[in-house]
């Protein structure tokens, strides 16, 4: 158990190098990254003054190690637009982020449970193949394309919901302001409502297909057929031994899956105007403004290593096969 | 479809023509393969094949609704106009020469160096096999779209550029599926018989070899494309694609935003049925040829 922990903490250490490296590549790939940083009409002087001031005129890998021990101390450079510390204003919008994260997640986990359930259990028929045919749909349709016919059809449409605005529900709970949490859930869920389903459609999607097959292997085998000739009622069977096996290989997913709902997150809360780091990196890209851009792609790096370590290691846990070596 | 013409040409290969068989019997590969036809001749001969000039403004039929017809009683904007008076129709018809070169090329580069590389770690195993393989582990733990945004931040907007960085982002799948096939085919008795007879480890790898482990690589490589256009068309939503010059589903979408609010919804419902027809052909392409080839591969997806 402490080999693989180890092992994986080192790998995790191998792999936040390989991303500071590829940003760094990134960064002077466009020739001297200088250029970025000053308006077109400036002198040579002031040029030359600040590729000094930014320590481009460095060899290359002291320039690297540079940005690394800026890095370890949480400096990430100065946003252009913004002429605050990046990393500041990229922590600012996180919150925002998160609890669109957060609640795509469970949607592209709580609903893909029962739909992929009942697709493999009603294997074949009119059921499956409807169940089975939109989750195709949304694994083929854009996500920024879904939140437009949402917007158009749900938002402005039938106006059920609003297509934008946002309820701080993360700020008042880290504040450990815990009443204030608890009474802004309400406002908030609605406007979370259509940006959080249209990022989770397409991991629900594969969710659901990946819960259908693994059901659909899981009843095939012996254990099942054991249960079943015990007489144990049909929903039993089902819940009590199918499903606790089918679902195991999906722990491992949950933290690959956040990373590809964060990679929506950009496209989307675009979209819907959420004020997260998505729509900062949006008008960032605008703006090139790129410290900030490179500030948000680091953090969100480092939080899907971080939380890919965490699961792998609960996995670990809960895994004897793991445990026990 | 009527297959009996097949029956009378002996000649034929029979993988063709089970193929063609399979192909008729199942209505939606079919419908897949039709719209793929649809627009890969949209993107080849789109220029000759599009109405009006893609680029062409016109502020006086600005934002017409489909199918309106002018005063002569006749409708010029078959799909309507956007903002600038652009027909979509036209605009449309360009966007899927971007969709594809971009889906197919960034595959076929992603394809070739994950394959060579799964090749090469396969069959020699060892140190390169480590350390190729660690770097696959590598890319594979973080969202590949950043970085993707970072490169195309600095490097600007361009075709090249795209098809370029969506292929380096393909090639961990292939170099794990060739890999793992070669591993399993590298103690098989004509790779042995190929070494005894001498062959260079070129000739294994790429001719004996490869032609074997061909099948998973092309139903994932079906896949892939519909992923990777999803990709570009994301890029282009967030103006790292190409120029705004040329036109592209995703750009388009980008633009409908604007109008979204004024219910101006053909702007928004063309580019994007256009991006999800094509992906949805190549996804079900992709089920159709992995349960045709590879029956195998069905549990482990």
């Amino acid at each position: 158990m402490w080999v693989y922990i180890v092992r994986r903490l080192l790998q995790s250490i191998i792999v936040v190098l390989g991303v500071t490296l590829i940003t760094f590549v990134a960064l002077h790939m466009g020739g001297d990254p200088t250029y970025l940083y000053v308006s077109e009409r400036v002198s040579a002087e002031e040029i030359q003054a600040t590729r000094v001031k930014l320590g481009f005129d460095k060899p290359l890998p002291v320039q690297y190690l540079v940005y690394l021990e800026g890095l370890v101390q949480g400096d990430l450079g100065e946003s252009l637009t913004y002429k605050t510390p990046a990393l500041g204003v990229v922590m600012e919008r996180f919150p925002a982020t998160i609890e669109l994260t957060v609640f795509a997640m469970v949607i592209a986990i709580v609903f893909a449970i029962p739909f992929g359930v009942i697709a493999a259990l009603k294997r074949g028929t009119a059921i499956d193949g409807g169940i089975m045919t939109i989750a195709m749909l949304g694994q083929s349709m854009p996500s920024f394309w879904l939140g437009i016919m949402l917007i158009l059809t749900v938002g402005l449409g039938l106006g059920w919901l609003p297509i934008s605005g946002h309820v701080a529900l993360l700020e008042p709970l880290l504040k450990g302001n815990l009443r204030t949490f608890v009474a802004s859930v309400p406002g908030a869920v609605p406007y979370l409502i259509m940006p959080a389903f249209t990022i989770a459609f397409f991991s629900l999607s594969r969710n659901a297909r990946l819960v259908r097959s693994s059901m659909l292997e899981v009843l095939s085998q012996d254990f099942v057929r054991t249960a079943r000739a015990k007489g144990l009622p049909e929903g039993a069977v089902i819940l009590g031994h199918a499903l606790r096996t089918a679902w195991l290989p999906f722990v491992t997913m949950i933290g690959l899956e956040f990373g590809s709902l964060l990679s929506g997150v950009v496209v989307v809360e675009t979209i819907f105007s959420w004020p997260g780091v998505g729509r900062l990196v949006f008008n960032a890209i605008n703006q090139r403004d790129i410290p900030l851009v490179q500030a948000a792609v680091i953090t969100f790096s480092l939080v899907f290593i971080l939380l890919n370590l965490a699961v792998d290691l609960v996995y670990a846990r809960l895994d004897p096969r793991i445990r026990l070596t | 479809m009527n297959d009996a013409p097949t029956l009378v040409q002996p000649t034929r290969s029979r993988p063709w023509r089970r193929a063609r068989r399979s192909l008729a019997r199942a209505k939606w590969p079919l419908l897949a393969m039709v719209i793929l036809a649809v627009v890969t001749i949209a993107a080849v001969v789109g220029p000759s094949l599009a109405p009006k000039d893609p680029n062409r403004q016109n502020v006086i039929a600005r934002l017409q609704q489909p199918m309106t017809p002018n005063r002569a009683g006749k409708v010029e904007f078959q799909l309507g106009t956007d903002g600038l008076g652009r027909d979509v129709l036209s605009r449309l018809i360009f966007g899927a020469r971007v969709s594809l070169l971009v889906g197919l090329n960034a595959v076929v580069i992603g394809g070739a160096l994950g394959t060579s590389l799964g090749l090469i770690a396969g069959y020699f195993g060892g140190k390169i096999d480590d350390v190729i393989m660690r770097i696959a582990d590598i890319q594979l733990a973080f969202p590949f779209i950043l970085l993707a945004i970072m490169f195309l931040v600095v490097l600007g907007p361009g075709v090249m550029n795209l098809i370029i960085i969506l292929g380096i982002g393909q090639w961990v799948i292939y170099a794990r599926i060739a890999r793992g096939q070669t591993i399993s085919l590298r103690e098989k008795e004509y790779v042995e018989a190929a070494r005894a007879l001498g062959a260079g480890t070129c000739t294994i790898l790429f001719a004996t070899t490869l032609p074997n482990i061909l099948a998973p690589l092309t139903v994932i490589a079906s896949f892939n494309v519909a992923s990777v256009i999803l990709s570009e068309a994301a890029l282009s939503f967030l103006g790292l694609g190409v120029p705004l010059t040329v036109p592209t589903w995703g750009a388009m979408l980008a633009e409908s935003r604007d109008q979204l609010l004024a219910g101006r919804w053909w702007l928004a419902i063309f580019p994007g049925a256009a991006i999800m027809l094509t992906v949805l052909s190549f996804n079900i392409l992709g089920d159709w040829l992995r349960d045709f080839l590879d029956p195998r591969l069905k549990q482990t997806s």
